[in-house]
């Protein structure tokens, strides 16, 4: 579609709204032009969602304990309050991790303070003081601790860093008090901000001052891979057939040794810049350690970014890059000549959380699909800074897009393939669409790197081109000629 | 018959939990049935009447136990003097948890367990300082408390905290039936107090019901954790408590308050030389530049 058509369409899915309501979405509604700079005049972001349209976000809770704090491997999470919070985000995200439950692994449990009527009237401080201790007796080998805070613990005012500090004195442990209410901001962006914070204050500075370390000049730290389906597994193997060492995963698989080292790193590789570029920008100021945004959706952006981060090393490292590109030509030529021909020049929307709305563009680039919809559940106006480029000229933008608007846009644009979470699936689905969840990569994955890539395409072509995308007509509605009973007469 | 359901507010330390019980202890020497549900985590609504220390709280009951509800009525109601029962809701120390939950939890494990059904004639709710949240407004909702007094004294910040009060009554009296009693002047022997107090009570629409004196056996009579009308029945200060619980039985004039802005009530401290007026020129000066004023002049 050209930009005229694009803004028709936005003007004629606004018009169903009340005046009002109209004014304010519209404003999270635009048209790309590749050439914007700065998105912040063209769309509104990261602000509250109008009551009653269906809007796709999370809370604060659900950002730092879902996205952030939850992938880390060595960790008990406490969903301090009452339980549903724990329970429910238990082991949604598919972040995998190795080792075995209880022993070395965590996640997969639901620590809850499991808050009562008495403990919201007394304060619940105590509670989770004898919780933190009996987490150390059962699981002596978790390496931290970290509260997750539910919304009555800000309403109520408990002292959980007070908590934090006495506990961690006598666990040992690292113990870490998050603020993370779920009533606190617009969307589970917050929830990403405070639990980066988090790291900053609790754990990032535990070993300053400690040169025991041996690093060397090729160190670095993968930050903002969340291990989904094995994305920062096929993601590390690049970086270290490169020649760098990567010294800590943020968070997917990662442990708390490995962030306490961090701050030793030459660089920080940033893949999810909307979830940690807080902990990136913190290091930078603290240890002088520079950062670099990568994408390593697709062939195309892959190769891009390995060079991207090998020109800020030596020779040796430009020569490596340069090696895996190389090594892995013939694999990725291989996956896009045998998907491309039947994805050739599919239309795909897209609707995800604060990366992949941009980042996974390239990859169905790479197998002759177009993204000519694309948009954010809690983008920032710099994710949108970098989403116009990536970007055909014309294609529609939606920032926090309600239910009605996405189904409306879908029924106009009548696109090949939608890629959203598990809660616009079905609606699609219902509607005759094929859809992928890009949040959970619909328990698939690895997407990342050259290995997932294959994965990617793979699961873009069972999808499109499932034979029962054609079956959706019922028998009895078919072309009369291919009606049993006349052939007969 | 129907159980008048009344709620005392008014400014910490005013003197509501005296004035509550010895009120209470009035109408049971007229023959009333009262209960009185103290609504404080500090739980000393009932140490008059109980001649205790402090009752054991539903809260502390509930979190002994494991919640409200392996709590029975009987572990909570204790019967005092007259036969008037009383109840605390409880809460936790200063400066931890939720309070005004405690008192939703309480008021709401005593409707479900009936503590309402019996005989009785009044409820008095004696509730801690200012409404300062959803919890502390609980008693005087939908189908709780419908008459309010408030006790107030001619210091000029008890007259703020009564139409502070007054404001919350109006919310919740536009979407229910609680109404304004009437205003208990418990007298600091200020100047003029009683006078004031009725033209305060007059603004707002309601009435001074009563003005009680200031009588040192109200202290004697605290000292041995009882009411005056417990401990000496024939003195004056009796007769006063007992004035006041028949005038509240005979009370018809229940209203929507009408709270008057800063100003107005600032105006009428002035009036009685409680307030001066604002002297503009001093606003903001410090010590150090007022004396150099000084010396200049």
């Amino acid at each position: 579609m050209n930009r005229a058509e694009t803004d028709k369409l936005i003007h004629e899915v606004l018009e169903v709204y009340l005046a009002e309501t109209g004014k304010q979405r519209s404003q999270h509604l635009m048209v790309n032009d590749p050439g914007i700079e700065k998105s912040s005049k063209c769309i509104v972001a990261n602000k509250k969602a109008l009551p009653g349209v269906m809007t796709a976000r999370g809370c604060a809770y659900a950002g730092s304990k879902g996205v952030v704090w939850g992938p880390v491997k060595d960790v008990a999470n406490i969903s301090h309050g009452p339980v549903g919070c724990g329970q429910f985000s238990r082991v949604g995200r598919r972040n995998y991790v190795t080792g075995y439950s209880g022993v070395n692994i965590f996640g997969d449990i639901n620590f809850s303070s499991d808050f009562q009527e008495k403990d919201i009237v007394f304060g619940g401080d105590k509670k989770l003081a004898r919780l933190i201790t009996e987490i150390d007796t059962l699981f002596p080998l978790a390496k931290g601790i970290s509260i997750q805070s539910e919304c009555p613990i800000g309403l109520i005012g408990d002292d959980i860093e007070a908590v934090a500090k006495k506990t961690a004195e006598k666990t040992g442990k690292v113990v870490v008090p998050v603020r993370c209410e779920g009533f606190r901001g617009v969307s589970q962006s917050l929830g990403h901000h405070i639990a980066n914070d988090s790291f900053r204050d609790w754990v990032l500075s535990n070993r300053d001052g400690d040169d025991s370390f041996a690093g060397t000049p090729y160190d670095v730290a993968l930050v903002g891979d969340y291990n989904i389906g094995g994305d920062a597994w096929a993601s590390r193997v690049l970086i270290e057939e490169m020649g760098l060492r990567v010294v800590a995963q943020w968070s997917g698989d990662g442990t708390i040794p490995e962030f306490e080292l961090t701050p030793k790193v030459k660089l920080n590789l940033l893949h999810c810049y909307r979830s940690m570029n807080y902990i990136c920008r913190h290091m930078e100021e603290k240890y002088g350690i520079p950062w670099v945004e990568y994408n390593f959706f697709g062939p195309t952006k892959i190769a891009e970014s390995l060079r991207k981060i090998a020109a800020l090393f030596d020779d040796r490292i430009r020569e490596g890059a340069e090696r895996v590109i190389e090594k892995y030509a013939p694999f990725a030529k291989a996956v896009i000549d045998k998907y491309r021909p039947r994805l050739e020049g599919k239309r795909v929307m897209l609707f995800v959380g604060g990366l992949r709305p941009r980042h996974a563009i390239g990859a169905y680039e790479d197998l002759g699909m177009e993204v000519i919809a694309t948009g954010y559940e809690f983008a920032h106006n710099d994710d949108y800074d970098r989403t116009f480029k990536q970007l055909q000229d014309g294609a529609l933008i939606y920032d926090d897009a309600t239910s009605f608007e996405l189904e409306s846009f879908a029924e106009r644009l009548k696109p090949d393939l939608i890629g959203s979470g598990i809660k616009e699936k079905y609606v699609f689905h219902k509607m005759g669409l094929p859809f992928r969840q890009m949040h959970s990569w619909d328990y698939s994955g690895p997407y990342h790197g050259y290995d997932g890539f294959a994965v990617f395409a793979q699961d873009m072509d069972m999808t499109i081109n499932n034979p029962c995308w054609k079956m959706l007509k019922a028998p009895w509605k078919q072309q009369p000629a291919e009606n049993p009973m006349e052939a007969a007469a | 018959m129907t159980i008048r359901q009344c709620a005392i507010y008014g400014k910490g330390g005013i003197g509501k939990s005296t004035t509550t019980q010895n009120l209470v202890a009035g109408l049971a020497s007229l023959d009333k049935k009262v209960m009185i549900v103290g609504c404080d985590p500090k739980a000393d609504s009932t140490r008059l009447i109980l001649h205790a220390k402090a009752q054991q709280t539903i809260m502390n009951l509930a979190a002994e136990a494991g919640s409200v509800e392996d709590l029975e009525l009987e572990d909570v109601l204790k019967a005092g003097y007259r036969g008037i029962r009383c109840v605390e809701s409880g809460g936790p120390e200063p400066g931890v948890g939720c309070a005004g939950r405690g008192v939703i939890t309480a008021i709401n494990f005593l409707e479900e367990e009936g503590a309402y059904e019996e005989e009785l004639d009044f409820v008095f709710y004696d509730v801690l300082g200012d409404v300062v949240c959803g919890g502390f407004a609980m008693p005087i909702r939908e189908n709780k408390a419908q008459e309010i007094y408030i006790v107030v004294s001619g210091e000029a910040m008890a007259m703020y905290a009564a139409n502070n009060i007054c404001k919350g009554i109006v919310k919740y009296a536009t979407s229910g039936g609680v109404r304004l009693a009437g205003l208990i002047c418990n007298s600091r022997k200020t100047d003029q107090e009683a006078e004031l107090i009725e033209a305060l009570a007059d603004r707002l629409g309601t009435q001074m019901i009563h003005f009680m004196p200031r009588d040192n056996v109200v202290q004697r009579a605290e000292i041995r954790r009882m009411t005056v009308i417990e401990y000496d029945p024939h003195c004056r200060q009796a007769e006063e408590y007992r004035t006041l619980a028949r005038k509240i039985i005979d009370n018809k004039k229940l209203v929507i308050p009408k709270p008057i802005t800063m100003d107005e009530l600032e105006e009428l401290l002035m009036e009685f030389g409680v307030l001066e007026e604002d002297d503009e020129s001093i606003v903001g000066q410090t010590a150090a530049q007022e004396a150099n004023l000084c010396a200049v002049a």
